[in-house]
């Protein structure tokens, strides 16, 4: 299930372990994808801190976790190939993996419709 | 006047345009009160070229240039011959009145110019990148210290004793807003440099160690040791130089292993101009580069395939990352990184290592010389252009009194450390190629009297 | 994410295809290629004599260079070829308008480049004994005086070494300030959203928490959301006046005040002195610190992209603060320079050093020349010509592009104009690009942030009615294009010495020194 922030995160959820990227709404409004900076395996984050940055050529942009939890894993794709977050923005870009510690924090978040509704009044 | 172009029916045709009656209507938003009602009244009108030249020649002609004596001054800035094809490139119009490179298809000029200065500046420095200069040594100083901050997530700096008291005044200066501590300490005058002392200061709480290569009296050693121990504890080497010349002759800092190299580039095409503008060399290991501050040039291509230049990596710059960039640094020193660019590519390697060899040859001949007359004792045992000597008196008297007789003796430590009275008999003096041994027999001499 | 892109530009890979020069040497008559130094020059070849080195033994300390720099050298001729060659790839104002909103690209007198060259400034050294450079002090008193005479302020601090810096210094005196008073605690400075990026990224090097303070539909700050933001945590502001739209702050003296009642200072960023120097002293409407970009108001040439010069003047209340070294003038004439040595008893609470030596002198001269040159009339003349020029441009513009401010009363030496009514897929770097081929460097695009797309105009007073008509029939013209949907707008520039470049390739894989090529292949 995939759940979204009004900052344009989206987090999948797969048990404890949540998925965590940009929409593809973001990555249109950022323009080419030039550097992403993914946060350390082992990292604690609390739901609304600033876990990772994405930079274009003009604009850089912080990412806050949607979830508190802690890290397991940074997309390491995206040092070589930033470009894939621009491609595939809901999939193979996504930013980083952790384990969630309050799942109850999902309850706050919008859903795909949702989404999809306030992207369309910006 | 000259420099207004507009006519009075200009003026009024363009009112008339707008549609306002007179140019107060335009500025209507200013609070009445808030307007003086004809030119501040104390201030003297416009004035003729003639009148401008007149004025400005008569405060020049109250100053003893460097040509006009026997010159020995250095500790951070130096005299240096500067070819006349230097200056006149520079003041084309298309270098001059030229804006920053932000639209790059009509700034391939400054561009390319970039990037070939940062090309020169990181190997001149034998770091793997250079960026495209700061204002200054001073300020590039302080921010390599807040660059090693950033970098290593540790707040104690080590500044040498050696490192210019003006540079070290600076650190300390921003230290205090960014929660650095810096150590720092005294000069000695001894021919020793203070490595092994830093050395043994190195501890894991160090973000960085600093010293100035060669240092403010003129002293060089071997910055590998110190390298090897600042990594050991995972610490990064600042190395700082002031004197660019020297590296015509002398290993660079970043072959001796240094993470970060900056310097002074004013020796090369820039011209002592009382103290600025400067242009300040920052180069580092590639690792790094993202925590660089200032301006980069990059190479790329264009819509046709062509090789082209940018300016890139502007994310970390402050008009995106505002309260987030490394700094807050805007300008770089774009005029004066031409002038170095041009003077370092008509000197070529091989005209670097000849002056060089020329300034280090006259230091060594002029330091023999006058370290033999009665009251003087040369303090160094190495040194590039610049060397320190111990007089049987206090320092700055010595050099007021030469000053008063024609001759610019070098610096006094005194004006450099005042109230440190170990220090109060040294005079620091460079010799450069355009110091003769004339100039070298007036000091000899004059010295002598002096000292008697 | 935080404000995605607030500028609404986005950059992508600009689409390839084959140029088609059908020259041999890749020339197109006047417009020349030139290769880099590295590819042309020689380590063994120089284009100076040096004098042959005494033979001394040398006391190098075992650390002679034993190993080649790779610094090519050129003969004189090849690098006269070489710069001239590069010189012409560049726009420059001696070339043509600068449409620059905020950096006031206005005329360089050359009588400033002949004043800086005379010896007695260009050849002097910043530590002799001060008896001996007293011309020099000389320069920087009296050019002191004069920014101290046209912002009605009591002090200055002249080192500073670009606008940032000064922004630096007058941030950190206000913070030497509320410390003195006990008030140390105080940790924010509000910052209007339309403020250039140095703003906010001063504040936060000095320590301080940056918010936002929003602007009204008329572009300004909002007044009322300032006042109550205001507290006993609050160091100050940092406002720029007029702002980065073109319109002057009506209300600033009430901002002062308010700031001041509620124990704040108040910072003026003097980016756009330019509207109203001789006319306004900023001192006048409450001021603490404002800094002055000699590089823009006092015509010191930009020298693409520098050395500046941000001298910052200071209120009675901050002046004591000021960094060292300064100048100071005696009943006798004589002028001295304060530097650590005296700070001890004359100026105890200087906040420290900013750079080493004195300043940018070069700077100094040039912009004296050129004040002295205006004089008090013809600086007030500057500053409404710049008004008028700007307005001439704002009226005959509106009906072709969206003026946002322009219903609500004139600008100031500024216009400001957005995106909106381009149609789809057309945005402002279409219409920067398409003025490149007539023949002019774009206007400042997307800033300040506050108005979508935004073109920001500044034509400065040195351009005659001729050269603003012609530039606004160039804008109008490709802004009907934009309007048409003239597709061959969105591959501008065509005409220039290079196309649109890919900046996403330059971020990605950032080259940023030469590397010889055979070598990098032996590498592989």
């Amino acid at each position: 299930m995939r759940y979204f922030t009004e900052d344009h995160e989206w987090v999948d959820v797969d048990g404890d372990i949540g998925t965590v990227g940009i929409t593809d709404y973001a990555q249109g409004q950022l323009g080419d994808i030039v550097f992403v900076d993914v946060p350390e395996e082992g990292k604690t984050v609390t739901k609304g801190d600033e876990a990772a940055v994405v930079e274009s050529v003009k604009a850089a942009s912080d990412v806050y976790t949607p979830v508190s939890g802690t890290v397991i894993e940074g997309n390491a794709e995206l040092a070589d190939n930033p470009g894939l977050v621009n491609e595939d923005a809901d999939g193979e870009g996504w930013f980083f993996k952790l384990t969630l510690s309050d799942p109850s924090e999902l309850e706050g978040l919008m859903d795909e419709a949702k989404y999809d509704a306030f992207v369309a009044k910006l | 006047m000259r420099y207004l172009p507009l006519t009075q029916p200009d003026r009024e045709a363009m009112l008339a345009t707008i549609g306002a009656k007179t140019i107060d209507d335009l500025f209507v938003d200013v609070p009445a009160i808030a307007q003086l009602d004809g030119p501040i009244r104390d201030l003297p009108m416009h004035a003729s070229e003639l009148a401008v030249e007149r004025h400005m020649t008569a405060l020049a002609r109250k100053n003893l240039t460097a040509g006009e004596a026997p010159f020995f001054l250095g500790c951070g800035a130096y005299r240096h011959h500067v070819p006349a094809s230097v200056d006149h490139l520079i003041q084309r119009g298309e270098f001059l009145t030229a804006y920053t490179p932000y639209q790059p298809e009509i700034a391939q000029g400054t561009l390319q110019m970039l990037f070939e200065f940062q090309t020169q500046v990181a190997r001149l420095l034998g770091t793997d990148v250079a960026n495209a200069s700061m204002y200054d040594g001073s300020t590039a100083c302080w921010e390599a210290i807040g660059m090693a901050r950033r970098i290593t997530k540790r707040g104690k700096a080590i500044l040498s004793g050696g490192l210019h008291p003006h540079y070290v005044s600076v650190a300390k200066t921003m230290a205090k807003y960014t929660g650095d501590h810096l150590e720092s300490s005294l000069p000695t005058l001894s021919a020793e440099t203070d490595i092994d002392s830093l050395i043994a200061a190195i501890d894991d709480d160090t973000s960085c160690v600093v010293v100035q290569y060669p240092d403010i009296l003129g002293r060089i050693a071997d910055l590998r040791p110190l390298a090897d121990a600042a990594h050991a504890k995972k610490a990064l080497l600042i190395a700082v130089v002031t004197e660019p010349v020297a590296l015509g002759a002398l290993k660079s800092p970043g072959e001796m292993d240094a993470d970060i190299v900056v310097g002074e580039g004013q020796s090369i095409g820039v011209g002592l101009q009382f103290g600025g503008p400067y242009v300040g060399l920052m180069g580092c290991k590639e690792k790094y580069v993202r925590q660089m501050p200032g301006r980069f040039c990059g190479e790329t291509v264009d819509a046709e395939g062509k090789r082209g230049f940018v300016l890139t990596l502007s994310t970390r710059e402050q008009h995106i990352r505002r309260e987030k960039a490394t700094s807050n640094i805007c300008t770089n020193s774009g005029l004066c990184a031409l002038a170095f660019s041009i003077h370092m590519t008509l000197l070529g390697e091989a005209g670097l290592r000849a002056l060089a060899a020329t300034n280090h040859a006259g230091a060594v001949a002029a330091a023999e010389r006058l370290g033999k007359v009665p009251g003087v004792e040369l303090v160094n045992d190495a040194f590039f252009n610049e060397f320190t000597l111990k007089l049987s008196k206090e320092a700055r008297p010595v050099v007021r009194a030469l000053a008063d007789k024609g001759i610019l003796a070098g610096v006094s430590l005194g004006r450099l450390y005042p109230g440190a009275d170990g220090l109060a008999n040294g005079l620091v003096v460079a010799v450069t190629e355009t110091t003769t041994s004339e100039d070298v027999e007036t000091l000899d001499s004059a010295l002598e009297e002096a000292l008697a | 994410m935080n404000t995605i892109n607030q500028s609404g530009w986005r950059p992508t890979t600009p689409e390839t295809g084959e140029g088609s020069t059908g020259t041999f040497t890749g020339n197109r008559a006047l417009m020349l290629e030139e290769a880099l130094i590295f590819e042309i020059g020689s380590t063994e070849t120089t284009g100076v004599e040096v004098a042959e080195p005494a033979n001394v033994e040398t006391r190098l300390g075992g650390l002679a260079r034993n190993t080649p720099i790779g610094l090519p050298g050129l003969s004189e001729p090849e690098t006269v070829r070489h710069y001239t060659r590069l010189s012409r790839q560049n726009y420059a104002i001696d070339l043509g308008l600068f449409p620059l909103g905020s950096c006031t690209m206005k005329h360089n007198p050359r009588l400033n480049e002949k004043m800086a060259r005379l010896p007695g400034f260009a050849d002097v050294h910043p530590l002799q004994p001060v008896d001996t450079v007293q011309g020099a002090l000389g320069v920087i008193n009296e050019l002191a005086v004069w920014l101290i005479e046209l912002t009605g302020m009591h002090g200055v601090a002249m080192t500073p070494k670009a606008g940032a810096h000064g922004e630096l210094c007058g941030i950190l005196c206000i913070k030497a300030a509320l410390e003195a008073k006990g008030e140390g605690h105080r940790k924010v400075i509000l910052v209007p959203e339309s403020a250039h990026g140095t703003n906010p990224a001063t504040a936060a090097f000095a320590g301080y928490t940056v918010e936002d303070i929003p602007a009204t539909a008329e572009g300004r700050v909002d007044v009322e959301a300032l006042k109550a933001r205001l507290g006993p945590d609050v160091a100050g502001v940092m406002i720029t006046n007029p702002n980065t739209c073109g319109l002057f702050e009506r209300e600033m003296r009430t901002i002062s005040d308010a700031v001041h009642a509620a124990g704040g200072f108040v910072y003026c960023d003097g980016a756009n002195f330019n509207a109203i120097v001789g006319r306004v002293r900023p001192g006048d409407l409450g001021i603490d610190a404002m800094h002055i970009n000699l590089h823009k108001t006092f015509s010191t040439p930009h020298g693409g992209g520098g050395p500046g010069s941000g001298p910052v003047v200071l209120s009675k209340a901050l002046s004591p603060y000021g960094p060292l070294p300064f100048t100071e003038r005696h009943a006798d004439g004589h002028i001295t320079l304060v530097e650590e040595e005296t700070v001890g008893d004359r100026h105890p609470h200087s906040f420290g050093r900013m750079c080493a030596f004195n300043g940018q002198m070069g700077m100094f001269t040039r912009a004296l020349t050129y004040i002295l040159s205006h004089g008090a009339d013809g600086l007030r003349q500057v500053a409404e010509d710049s008004v008028l020029n700007a307005n001439y441009i704002l009226r005959s513009l509106e009906d072709t592009l969206d003026a946002p401010f322009a219903a609500s009363g004139p600008c100031m030496h500024e216009a400001i104009f957005s995106d909106d009514g381009l149609p789809e897929g057309f945005s402002t770097i279409d219409i920067a690009k398409g003025l490149i081929d007539e023949g002019y460097h774009p206007m400042t695009m997307y800033f300040p942030l506050v108005v979508h797309g935004a073109m920001l105009v500044e034509p400065t007073e040195t351009e005659s009615k001729a050269a603003l008509d012609q530039f606004i029939g160039a804008l109008r013209s490709v802004a009907e294009r934009a309007k048409a949907g003239d597709e061959s707008l969105r591959s501008a520039p065509h005409f220039a010495p290079r196309r649109r470049l890919d900046e996403t390739l330059a971020a990605r894989k950032p080259v940023l020194v030469w590397k010889d090529p055979e070598l990098a292949q032996a590498a592989e």
